[in-house]
Order: structure tokens, then sequence, then C-alpha cells
């Protein structure tokens, strides 16, 4: 669960990005951040990761209040996080296979957990046939259900999607999000930050809509039936 | 595994990081050892030294005698030893040639003297005015500048030495931060996905500090048995040659342990300390 309290961030350099944002994501749910650039949607992405602090407010994930959490406790914390890039963000010289068990061998997972947990993975995005292949052999949709399969291979309770099909074209857009739709139903939290209007448009979840530092409309599909950005 | 990979991938950086680390520590040891033979040689010149103070002429057997307590009293003496004029005559003629000449002479051309020894060196000038002041002392036989030369000469090499490796320290840490900053650098993308995987600060920093660590061990060993060779080629020639025979060289053998020691944890603090200063940037994700 996300929790977000009257959050503030300002930057160093006198950027505020956020203004005040109030908003839940409950276990379980499947909600669209969506919003114009700079409008402070990777501020939340980066307040949820831990990788900035909020200046104000409060601010919990997943049981860890990020006000408080000490250093040593991030990692564990970012342990209940998948997080996928529009830019896929796997390590070009390891096969697909390496790239899952490296996700795995850093929260020091088992040899046994992993043989087992990665053959899962795959299986769930459909590359099994394709593990000892490098990333730069894939298509770019192949690319981003590997960093989708990354995101999951240590059974985090929620997956954090940045961009997901900014780099793809409509049709394995398509497929990338009706993926992520199936990880949501197998009981992940799914969060997608995203600006693709017609995408959004297609599922009928909760969109959670900012504009300049503040949120101005959370509902079921509502904001971009109405709007453009 | 990684860290010893990544000193393959950065050859270059991780060979001048390597010889940086030789470099410092055969320039340290060099001065530490030259250090250590002038020390040496400096507590033999101090146990071998004593000056002498004459008594005066004046003065009979007993009362020549009675100013032992006296000299004794003064701060810095380490002992006395009274010597009468007849033998004194006899020290004088020992070894020399002819030496029945020497024992026709009247005791009275020698004077009674006290062979004075000293605690420290460095003190001898004060503490022969001191012992020149004693009343029935005529006159001394001392060397202070060639003391005092000594001093200045051992003073001057440790000052020259303790800069020289303080500098060669740092720039060694330089080099060896900067090696493993660039490994760094060029993960920096794998660092961030095994961060945003939660993996722990000290998972991302043992191979790099691993890599420091092999790079500082490696050139401890090697500079160890650099100085071996380097010394015991200059104790050859030191002890081979007449014109610096007065020098004396210490075994190279009763120090090895010691100088492994001093470059292993040099080595060691300079490849780990530089590897945590060089990733320390690339942690705060």
């Amino acid at each position: 669960m996300i929790r977000f309290i009257d959050v503030y961030k300002s930057y160093d350099n006198g950027t505020k990005a956020l203004k005040g944002i109030s908003m839940r994501i409950d276990d379980g749910e499947f909600a669209f951040l969506v919003g114009p650039s700079g409008s402070g949607k990777s501020t939340i992405i980066k307040l949820i990761t831990a990788e900035v602090a909020p200046s104000e407010g409060r601010l919990m994930v997943n049981g860890y209040n990020l006000n408080t959490i000490p250093p040593r406790q991030v990692p564990h914390m970012r342990r209940t996080l998948g997080v996928i890039f529009q830019d896929f963000r796997l390590i070009e010289k390891k096969s697909i296979y390496e790239n899952l068990t490296f996700a795995m061998r850093v929260v020091g997972a088992s040899p046994r957990e992993i043989k087992k947990r990665v053959a899962y993975v795959l299986e769930l995005v459909g590359l099994e046939a394709k593990a000892d292949r490098r990333p730069d052999e894939l298509s770019g949709g192949e690319q981003q259900r590997v960093a989708i399969a990354r995101a999951l291979v240590n059974n985090p309770s929620m997956i954090i999607a940045d961009e997901p099909t900014g780099n793809l074209d409509p049709q394995r857009s398509l497929e990338i999000m009706m993926l992520l739709e199936k990880i949501n139903e197998l009981g992940t939290t799914v969060l997608v930050v995203t600006h693709e209007k017609e995408l959004v448009n297609r599922f009928a979840k909760r969109v959670i809509a900012i504009e300049n530092g503040r949120i101005i409309s959370d509902g079921l599909g509502g904001y971009y039936n109405n709007e453009t950005i | 595994m990684e860290g010893f990979r990544s000193i393959f991938t950065h050859g270059l950086m991780s060979f001048a990081a390597l010889c940086m680390i030789i470099c410092c520590l055969l320039i340290m040891g060099s001065f530490s050892l030259v250090a250590v033979n002038l020390d040496n040689m400096w507590g033999r010149y101090e146990q071998q030294n004593e000056f002498l103070a004459f008594v005066e002429e004046t003065y009979d057997d007993a009362q020549s005698r009675g100013l032992e307590r006296q000299i004794l009293a003064i701060p810095n003496v380490k002992s006395v030893k009274f010597e009468s004029k007849g033998e004194a005559k006899i020290a004088f003629a020992e070894g020399k040639e002819e030496n029945d000449l020497y024992n026709s002479l009247p005791d009275e051309v020698f004077r009674d003297r006290y062979h004075i020894k000293v605690d420290d060196l460095e003190q001898l000038t004060a503490t022969v005015a001191q012992v020149e002041a004693v009343p029935g002392v005529a006159d001394t036989s001392a060397a202070p500048k060639i003391a005092q030369g000594f001093v200045v000469v051992r003073n001057i090499a440790s000052g020259v030495a303790i800069i020289l490796v303080s500098i060669l320290l740092l720039v060694s840490l330089f080099i060896i931060t900067n090696t493993i900053k660039l490994a760094t650098f060029n993960r920096r993308e794998e660092i961030a996905i095994m961060k945003m995987c939660g993996a722990t600060n000290s998972f991302v920093r043992w191979p790099f500090v691993f890599e420091g660590l092999i790079i500082g061990v490696t050139g401890a060993l090697l500079s160890f048995f650099m100085q071996w060779g380097i010394y015991t080629l200059i104790s050859r020639a030191i002890t081979g040659s007449d014109t610096m025979r007065l020098i004396t060289v210490l075994p190279f053998g009763g120090m090895a342990g010691n100088v492994l020691i001093v470059f292993l944890v040099t080595g060691f603090v300079i490849g780990v300390g530089g590897s945590v200063l060089a990733i320390r940037r690339f942690l705060q994700v």
C-alpha cells in the first residue's frame, strides 16, 4: 500500500515539484499516474523508491514510513517493489537468464530459489525460449518483458512502471499493458506512470492525474476521457 | 569474482595503481631502512661515546680522585672512569712503535683524567660545559660538532622521509581511488539496478573493495621482494667498497618480517581505503 498525506517536495535548486499530494493506493489495486512533463510524476516515483525524501508531509510505502526510514532499511523496503523503466535498463553483457538471476542474487536468494523463480517468471512473460539471448538480440517489446520479469522475480508486492511503453509501438505497448494487468490479477499492486492517452483509455482502471505538482483528478478513467494533455 | 574480473577489465588503470603503490612502498621502505641503519649506527656511536676531562696539574692523586663524585652528579653523565697520570702514560704508549721511548718519560708529562660517558649525545655540548665548570677540571677533549652533525643528518633524513612518504601515500590513494572510480563509473548503471532491486550498500561495495585489496596486497608483496633485492645489492656494494667500510649495514633478513608487515598494512590501507572512498558517491542512490 502507498499512502501520501499532504506531501511536498522541493529540490535544492528551488524547484517545487510537489505541492500537497494526498493519495492512497491499496494492495491489489491497478492505477495509472498521468500528467504532462514536469508535472511531478517522476518525483512521485523517486519518493516511492526512497531515492529522495519528502520535504513535508507523510509517506508510507508497503508498511515502511519513508519519513523516518533508516538508510539500512531502504534496501529491504525496495525489495517489496519491482521497478520498470522506459529504457528497460538491462545489463547488456549478461544473458536474459543472468539478468534475472543477478536481480535475485543481490537480495541473497539461494541457487535453488533462483532456479525455480526465474523459470516461473520467464514463463509468465513468455520468454522461456529466449533465456540464453542477450538483451540486444531481442526486440523492444521483448526487452521490456525481461524488465517486467526482473521486476517480478523477487516476488514484490507492488510493481512501479515508469513509462513502460514509451519506447514501444502501439501493438507492443498493448501487450505490455495486458501483461501488467495479468500480473495485477495475480495479486500484485501495479502503478503505471504514463502519458499515453489511448492506452490508458483502453483499460477501465483508476487514473490519478497530476499537473503542476498537484492532483487534479482521481477516478476510474476520468481524466483522459474528457481532456487532452 | 566480480572484483577480480574488474582488475583485468580496467587493466591499464589497475596497472597504474599497482605501479604507484610499488613506487610509494619502495621509496617509503628505502627511506625507512636508511633511517633504521642510521639509527643503528647512531646507537653504536652513542655506546662508544665518551670524552675526556683533564684534571688540574696542581692536584695530587687524592684530590683528582675526589672529583669523581662531582662529575657523576652532573645530569646526562652515565659513567666516569678515573685514569691516573701513570695509567695514561701506559695507555698512550700502548700499540705505538718503539714504546720504550715513551716508557722512559716521567708520569708528570701526562695529566690525571676522567673518561666520561653520556646518556644523550644530543646534550653533549651542555654536559661538557658543566664538566668544565667543575673546580679542578682544567680542560676537556670532546667533539660536540661531530655529534651535532650526526643529529642534524638524522633529523633531516627523518623529516624528508616522513614528508616524502606522506606525499606518496596520498598520491597512491588518489590514483587507486581514481582507478576504482573509473571502474565504478563504467558500472554505474549496473549499480543503480542493483540498488533498485534492493541490494545493500555492502553487497555493492564488496567487489570494488576486493579489487582494491587485491591491487594493494599484490603491490605490497611485489614491493617487498623488490626492496629485498635492492637492499641486498646496495649493502653488498657498501661492504665491498674500501671507502665506505666504516658504514655498517644491517642484514635484511633480520628486518624482513617487520618490512613485510608494514608493506602489507600500507598496501591494505591504500587499496581498501581508496576503494571505499571511490564507491561512496555511487552508493547514494
